[in-house]
């Protein structure tokens, strides 16, 4: 909330004097009406097989996250040149690879990486567009500097947590509203159904889209109703849908339907027995071939994770520069392929440093805090980086920025990032703001909400 | 929609109904145990309530003896007996949370925090805010759930659906509640003699909230027989057969409009309806009120079944 060398940031001085007029008791009682709502409404993140109620709540603190218009406007131009450039890179790879022909990125990389999808050759998707949905995770560093600590562009989550914190801060606090100018957000599922229908692979005037989820044990199956009901679309299970004569059905009370768009929140492995996974009861049988065939579109694409992939990110920024012939305006981290055996010596010796992820990993699990690790664990994960040194890249403790949060003894900063919501289709859309999640424990930089972390509302304000 | 949709709609419905007459049942057999002169054993009142709720045999599996605290406790709060009023009330709103983008927001948090409360019941909770009271509750819960859905839900399919899952549900448990207490009670054709019979026959009327209307109805002493009457064949009593199909055949109706197509439940619900719209008191009887009930049920099991073939599962 504070620059560099003191004083409030411009966007936080209406914040101020709420926050300093308002005493504890007044936060705690708002911030258990809120885990009230959240209850009542049935907004649960699913955890089954530990123990404990599975459906639990991800901690919500009341006190906002805000970003100047200013701010926001040069971060969603860097966003949509980011996504762009890597659609441009999956559509490069399934096709003709002029990247690794043109040398940017080693070809082994990519060719021999488990996340590219061999089925995706030469398949052309309508617009061209690979990830629909994409979550790019943001940290803020310094005054305006903005990194990107990775890109999700399989199935991201979190989008129904940036539009319920919303409603929630609108009952809890509606007079801040009126006092700020706070940029809406609620238009999000309309983008989302828009973006899925121009991507229809028939010109049909009202193509069917629907959104397949695992199904109600699943951690994000709340998201996945929530955005079904608010796009007004079937929520469907692998077993709603069939494949007949090279096309995809739902089963309805009055016979078949056919489904033009899906957005599918399910991996690539559990899509297709026939294709992938033949032990998934997820999937739909066939549906490869169908979407092979042109008569359905998925989103995202299959095969997308080469693009988000750990040891993939290094390059993004040679991604824009390549497709785009632009200058990147979001910087990524600083970040060593212990592939690259100087890097890897250097990571082996600064462990202690360092912050180091599996490059498959996601959901911060699996990962090294260097500076929070004991001597043994730093050892014991030393161990792991030799075993398979392709498979961890490491990065450097950020000075990572700090949201005032309220905790057990008051408001205390407390670490944040920023997930903003970028969607492609006919043209790319973002709705200001994003998911901010926090994390609680005191001097944590982990804010995945598997890992104790919580979430903020954000406001962009208006101009 | 999906069928997938149709089906938990119904079955949704139909649980929430469920724990209702439970909790209706449950509350007979409380209010007649309360009066120890009834002469009837505690264990023959409460043997009844399992055999209403076709519990007996779980039931046995699990208890050496049927008491009162154990049959509240299996019937009320077990989560291990399907039919038990929590499960039944898990069951309808794991149904609805599948569903919640089908559902209004009104009706879906009527729905969980009618879980969020009972969830963490046990029996001596249960016992300390006072069993009756817990009846109400859950009677007053399931009317506010039915009142969300009349006020708030969209009236196309959906809505169809769901009171169908109702109306089958409630016709099974009327049709069993006046099988099983008519025999124990053993009804003569005259008048109900002595205030014993009077409190077990009016306990039986209260159950289906069906007391004051008798009175207003026929205005007289509780004849057996009008009793059967009332609860079978009136087409304007709520909790009566002939109410119950007269709603299912409305809603098949409804469906068979909109899909253009009829199949085998809509001849099936009529020639139900039929016997009870036209059916006189007097041949139920010739024909043995068991024997006409126990046909009762097996039909209106047929007719789930049917429901269940030509919409919740069609391909």
């Amino acid at each position: 909330m504070t620059r560099e060398g003191g004083g409030t940031r411009p966007a936080y001085s209406g914040l101020e004097d709420w926050l300093t007029s308002t005493d504890g008791d007044a936060f705690e009682m708002k911030r258990r009406e809120a885990d009230l709502l959240f209850r009542r409404l049935g907004i649960t993140f699913a955890v089954y097989g530990e123990g404990g109620d599975p459906e639990r709540l991800i901690p919500f603190d009341v006190i906002p996250r805000v970003l100047s218009a200013d701010e926001w406007r040069r971060m969603e131009t860097g966003l949509v040149q980011r996504v762009r450039a890597l659609n441009a890179f999956l559509s490069d790879i399934y096709h003709g690879q002029e990247i690794l022909r043109a040398g940017k990125i080693p070809a082994e990389l990519v060719l021999t990486n488990d996340q590219y999808a061999p089925e995706m050759q030469g398949l052309d998707l309508p617009g061209a567009v690979y990830t629909h949905i994409a979550g790019i995770d943001m940290v803020r560093v310094g005054e305006d500097e903005f990194y990107v600590l990775e890109d999700n562009v399989r199935t991201p989550s979190g989008v129904s947590y940036m539009l319920e914190n919303r409603e929630v801060m609108m009952r809890l606090f509606p007079d801040l509203f009126g006092e700020h100018k706070i940029e809406p957000v609620d238009r999000y599922p309309e983008e989302l159904l828009m973006t899925l229908r121009s991507v229809s692979p028939y010109a049909r005037d009202e193509p069917t889209a629907v959104v397949l989820t695992p199904g109600r044990y699943n951690s994000a199956y709340f998201e996945h109703a929530f955005l079904a009901d608010e796009m007004g679309v079937e929520l469907v299970e692998g077993q709603d849908l069939f494949v007949h004569d090279e096309f995809v059905y739902m089963r309805t009370p009055q016979g078949r339907r056919r489904v033009d768009v899906i957005y599918r929140r399910i991996d690539d492995a559990f899509l297709d027995p026939l294709a992938f996974n033949p032990d998934s009861a997820l999937g739909v049988p066939g549906l490869l071939s169908v979407y092979r065939a042109g008569n359905v579109n998925l989103a995202n694409a299959i095969g997308t994770g080469i693009a988000d992939d750990k040891a993939i990110y290094v390059y993004v920024p040679e991604m824009v520069r390549f497709y785009l012939g632009e200058e990147p305006i979001l910087r990524n981290v600083p970040t060593y392929s212990c592939r690259d055996s100087d890097d890897c010596r250097y990571v082996l010796d600064k462990l202690d440093e360092l912050v180091v992820k599996e490059t498959h990993g996601s959901g911060g699990y699996g990962m090294l805090v260097g500076p929070a690790s004991t001597k043994d664990e730093c050892a014991a994960y030393a161990e792991r980086i030799k075993a398979n040194p392709d498979q961890f890249i490491a990065q450097p403790t950020l000075a990572l920025s700090t949201c005032p949060t309220f905790v057990e003894n008051g408001i205390a900063p407390r670490h944040v990032d920023l997930r903003p919501f970028v969607l492609s289709g006919d043209k790319v859309r973002v709705v200001p703001g994003g998911l901010t999640r926090v994390a609680l424990r005191e001097g944590s930089l982990v804010v995945n909400s598997s890992q104790g972390g919580g979430t903020k509302d954000t406001w962009v304000l208006g101009t | 929609m999906l069928s997938r949709t149709a089906d938990s709609l119904f079955w949704a419905s139909r649980y929430m109904e469920r724990a209702e007459n439970t909790a209706r049942v449950l509350d007979v057999g409380y209010r007649v145990s309360l009066v120890p002169s009834l002469g009837a054993e505690d264990s023959t009142e409460w043997g009844s309530v399992l055999t209403i709720c076709g519990c007996d045999a779980r039931f046995a599996e699990r208890y050496d003896t049927v008491s009162k605290r154990n049959v509240i406790d299996f019937m009320a709060l077990d989560p291990e007996n399907p039919s038990s009023i929590y499960s039944s009330i898990r069951i309808a709103r794991e149904n609805a949370r599948a569903e919640r983008n089908n559902l209004t927001t009104d009706i879906w948090e009527a729905l969980n925090a009618t879980w969020l409360e009972i969830r963490d019941m046990d029996y001596a909770v249960l016992a300390a805010y006072g069993f009756q009271k817990f009846f109400d509750w859950v009677k007053e819960r399931s009317h506010l759930i039915r009142g969300a859905t009349m006020a708030t839900m969209l009236r196309d399919d959906t809505f169809n659906y769901t009171r169908l899952g109702t109306f089958i549900e409630r016709a099974d448990n009327t049709a069993r509640i006046l099988d099983v207490k008519y025999h124990i009670l053993l009804p003569q054709t005259e008048a109900v003699g002595g205030a014993i019979d009077y409190y077990q026959w009016s306990a039986l009327l209260r159950s289906v909230s069906a007391f004051r209307i008798y009175r207003r109805i026929y205005r007289d002493a509780i004849l057996p027989s009008r009793v059967a009457e009332l609860m079978i064949l009136r087409g304007d009593m709520p909790r009566s057969l002939h109410f119950c199909f007269r709603e299912i055949t409305a809603n098949l109706d409804m469906l068979a409009e909109v899909y253009g197509e009829r199949h085998e439940c809509h001849r099936l619900a009529g020639e139900i309806h039929a016997r009870l719209r036209y059916g006189k008191v007097d041949q139920v009887f010739q024909e043995g009120l068991h024997e006409f009930l126990t046909d009762f049920i097996e039909r209106n099991n047929r007719l789930a079944v049917e429901i269940g073939r030509n919409f919740l599962m069609t391909v």
